[in-house]
């Protein structure tokens, strides 16, 4: 993921998820985007251990939603106590634009990978019915909201925008609330680092090798097992997880 | 789609058993694997839970440990645990603790039995993998204790708790709650003429005080006699841990007293055995009564050589070996008589069923015919009740015939009416023996020397001992015609240049581990202990009651027990090398497929059974007072 300098306020504040969802619902006009807002959704004051999750990573072109693509997909559907390989999906897509020589380098996949790579519309149902139902699970939730919506306007017209639990931030709240202290900028400490890497590695997580959409996903869905089991507990409402 | 997870598979294929394994089959594990974290000091496993994965330590620390709370062992990165509860009854065995912040990778079960089906070295190494450490433990726990710890009385940790019969409840409760202990044994006023020790009357546990106390609302002054379980089944402290277990089991006890010599020495737990449970022929002896008709018993027979070969594989000595083979033994004779019952119905007469040789003296090997005999009740009347019998052992003996216990060649079975024979017909017959002996009217009858109770009033097999044991004790006429038979097999000692080999035509080149070594070492070894009145049975236990008893020259105990153990391992490994070549096993070693080690070693052991027999013949001449 190639997202580190772009932490924005979005967050700043809190929307009320159950109406947006239910306003979404009412609202959509596509079919597709119809059914998926049908569905239903975990009730905010659902406790985390009673959720469904699934981890979603996506690789891309670039940094920039406006002009830049998705080039992979990996997920992975788990719970509090058990990530479930066996339904991980992962989806090479075909970003149609040129990839940049930097974006191979991190991401591995290439020119030849994507010729026969489906179009992002080929993947939509698939992709759609391994989140209905669970509660979505990134590291920095901007890439993947943003690139998710995007993809969405170009294809179906409309856009999409769901609450997601973001890994990233959980690290945020705990290490960069609050100012530094005198004694940290006297000291010239750096603040903690939120990448993934690094907040899997203060959690005692193993080194994964990163940017491949699948690996990441499920590296993110380890991070938030160790968060919950570490700063939050069973019992937490997702809603004090999600944005 | 690329569905491979690299990251998890990458990690299998550093670490066994994956390491062996085909790239795509390791894959195809990766794809199958579920995820989960714990925080340090969180439970992974708690003991008795259901499992249904197989974990590998991807990162951080596990400690494993024994149902005691002892602990078992500390993992790391790489490690699989969780096997053993799958491989049991998908309970956890031991208990799991993530000691580090700690990710673990679950092989989910239906995967793991696919793994284990299709790849032997992945059964294997699951397998073995576990009883490598249990070993381990157990041996690092045998430096301190020999090599017998699989008897019952190293589970006992404390002295019993005691009161008498006339005590109230109440005082019950309390010496129970000041000893924390949740039962204790009710002890008789008046010793016991036999032992001279005051009789166990009945044992209380916690539940009897809240089922037959608090719950019926009796007062506190209720005698603890009026609510014991009145106990009469007990354990010889000589008992091994298979047969508490058994007993335990079978009998649904959860506290059974141990007694030696009469004396209770302590109280044995369920809890207390769980943890020395030796997998697989305790594995092997739990099937065997489960089993419903004596076809079945035939095909899990098959079983008994497999978990011969893997105790030898495993380094078990020979001691561990012949018990655990003759409680298996045992245990096809008790369910083959519990079958015969069932089809024949309730005996008429009491009776108990015997076990004699190396069944007895749980020294059984994989090679070995039945020797058997019953003790009737003293009502017992031929006509009556003779058919009942002839039809029992009949079943018996043909069914641990197709078990694989050949019948006797001397005919020493129950289906011999000559061996069926009352309590006081069978003490009159040893009298016989004792008193009358004769080299050649005990070269027969030499193998009714070692006897077992297996099936009903086992307790009679006990009387008869003790009447033996009396009896025989200083008779040096009866001695030394027992000592005489017991130089009848000399050990093959023609051979300062080389052994002498069997003549028997069909071994020519061969000799018999057996008929020139273990027996003749049993033999001398029973003169010995007859002399002491030892009761116990096994060569090696007479042996240390012999060295305690000082009648033997310094040093020559020690040495027979070193050739008795020498001589009965190379048996053993030459009959597992046997069946693993698939060979039937016998007692016949060829000199040229020995080492020089074994062979220089087997002439030592030899010379000192000579010796032996040297001193045996000296020591009980029938002139000497």
């Amino acid at each position: 993921m190639l997202h580190f300098d772009l932490r924005k306020k979005e967050d700043a504040d809190h929307v009320d998820w159950r109406a947006m969802l239910e306003t979404k619902r009412e609202t959509v006009q596509h079919e597709t985007l119809q059914a998926f807002y049908q569905q239903g959704w975990v009730s905010p004051d659902t406790s985390v251990s009673q959720v469904s999750f699934v981890a979603l990573d996506f690789e891309t072109t670039g940094l920039d939603s406006q002009q830049d693509a998705i080039v992979s997909i990996g997920l992975v559907p788990f719970t509090l106590n058990r990530i479930r390989c066996q339904h991980a999906q992962h989806w090479i897509v075909n970003p149609n634009r040129p990839l940049a020589e930097s974006s191979i380098v991190i991401h591995g996949i290439t020119h030849s990978d994507i010729v026969n790579a489906p179009d992002f519309s080929h993947v939509i149902e698939p992709l759609l019915s391994a989140l209905a139902g669970s509660v979505v699970v990134v590291h920095y939730r901007r890439i993947e909201r943003e690139f998710l919506d995007r993809a969405f306007k170009q294809r179906l017209g409309e856009g999409i925008i769901f609450p997601m639990v973001d890994t990233m931030e959980l690290e945020a709240r705990k290490h960069r609330s609050g100012k530094r202290s005198f004694m940290d900028w006297i000291a010239r400490r750096p603040p903690e680092s939120i990448r993934l890497a690094d907040s899997r590695h203060r959690y005692h997580l193993p080194f994964y090798q990163s940017h491949h959409a699948l690996t990441d996903a499920m590296a993110t869905a380890e991070l938030l097992q160790a968060q919950i089991a570490h700063d939050f507990s069973p019992d937490t409402p997702i809603s004090e997880l999600w944005r | 789609m690329e569905a491979e997870q690299i990251e998890i598979a990458t990690f299998l294929a550093q670490y066994a058993p994956f390491d062996a394994m085909p790239e795509e089959v390791v894959a195809e594990v990766a794809t199958s694997i579920e995820i989960s974290y714990y925080r340090a000091g969180t439970d992974i496993f708690a003991y008795g839970d259901e499992i249904h994965d197989l974990a590998i330590l991807r990162s951080g620390a596990v400690e494993l440990f024994r149902r005691n709370g002892t602990l078992y062992n500390r993992i790391s990165e790489g490690d699989i645990f969780g096997q053993m509860g799958l491989l049991m009854n998908n309970r956890v065995r031991m208990p799991a603790k993530a000691i580090e912040d700690t990710l673990i990778y679950f092989i989910p079960e239906a995967m793991f039995n696919r793994l284990f089906d299709d790849f032997e070295h992945f059964a294997d190494f699951v397998e073995v993998e576990d009883r490598t450490r249990l070993r381990q433990a157990v041996s690092s726990h045998n430096e301190a204790n020999d090599l017998t710890t699989s008897k019952v009385k190293k589970l006992i940790i404390r002295d019993p708790v005691m009161i008498s019969s006339t005590d109230s409840v109440q005082h019950a409760a309390q010496v129970m709650s000041q000893e924390t202990v949740s039962s204790i044994l009710v002890m008789g006023d008046e010793p016991d003429p036999d032992t001279g020790f005051k009789p166990v009357l009945g044992i209380i546990t916690d539940r009897d005080l809240r089922n037959r106390v608090l719950a019926e609302g009796l007062p506190y002054e209720t005698p603890v006699q009026e609510i014991m379980s009145p106990q009469l089944i007990t354990l010889d402290h000589n008992a091994y841990i298979f047969e508490a277990m058994l007993t335990i089991l079978r009998s649904n006890l959860h506290h059974v007293p141990v007694l030696q010599h009469g004396k209770p020495i302590g109280v044995v737990a369920l809890s207390d055995i769980a943890r020395y449970e030796s997998q697989n022929s305790l594995f092997l002896v739990a099937s065997i009564f489960r089993q419903q008709s004596v076809d079945d018993l035939v095909i899990l027979s098959q079983q008994v050589k497999d978990c011969f070969v893997r105790m030898v594989n495993e380094d078990a000595n020979s001691h561990m070996i012949g018990s655990a083979l003759s409680v298996i033994g045992r245990s096809f004779k008790q369910r083959l008589l519990e079958l015969a019952e069932e089809e024949l119905g309730e005996p008429p007469v009491p009776y108990c069923f015997l076990a004699m040789g190396s069944m007895a003296r749980d020294e059984q090997l994989i090679v070995t015919d039945q020797d058997n005999a019953i003790i009737l009740d003293d009502s017992y009347e031929h006509s009556e009740h003779n058919a009942y019998f002839e039809a029992l052992s009949k079943r018996v003996s043909d069914g641990l015939n197709a078990c694989g216990y050949t019948y006797c060649t001397g005919n020493i079975m129950a289906t011999n009416p000559e061996w069926r024979k009352t309590l006081k017909e069978w003490e009159q017959c040893f009298a016989d023996w004792i008193d009358n002996p004769s080299p050649r009217s005990l070269l027969d009858s030499n193998i009714f020397f070692d006897l077992d109770g297996v099936h009903g009033r086992t307790n009679w097999a006990e009387q008869l001992k003790a009447f033996i044991g009396r009896r025989a004790r200083r008779n040096n006429r009866f001695l030394a015609a027992m000592a005489r038979n017991a130089l009848n097999r000399t050990p093959p000692l023609g051979f300062f240049k080389d052994f002498v080999m069997e003549q028997d035509g069909r071994h020519n080149n061969s000799i018999n581990l057996k008929r020139r070594g273990t027996a003749p070492l049993a033999d001398l070894i029973r003169v010995h202990s007859l002399a002491i009145d030892s009761r116990s049975q096994n060569s090696f236990e007479r042996l240390d009651d012999i060295i305690e008893s000082g009648i033997l020259p310094k040093g020559r105990g020690p040495d027979l027990r070193d050739a008795m153990e020498f001589i009965s391992m190379v048996r053993i490994r030459h009959q597992a090398l046997d069946i693993e070549a698939g060979r039937e096993p016998d007692n016949n070693i060829e000199p040229e497929n020995l080492s020089d080690f074994e062979r220089r070693n087997l002439k030592d052991a030899f010379q000192i059974l000579s010796n032996a027999q040297k001193f045996l013949k000296f020591r009980y001449q029938p002139n000497r007072s």
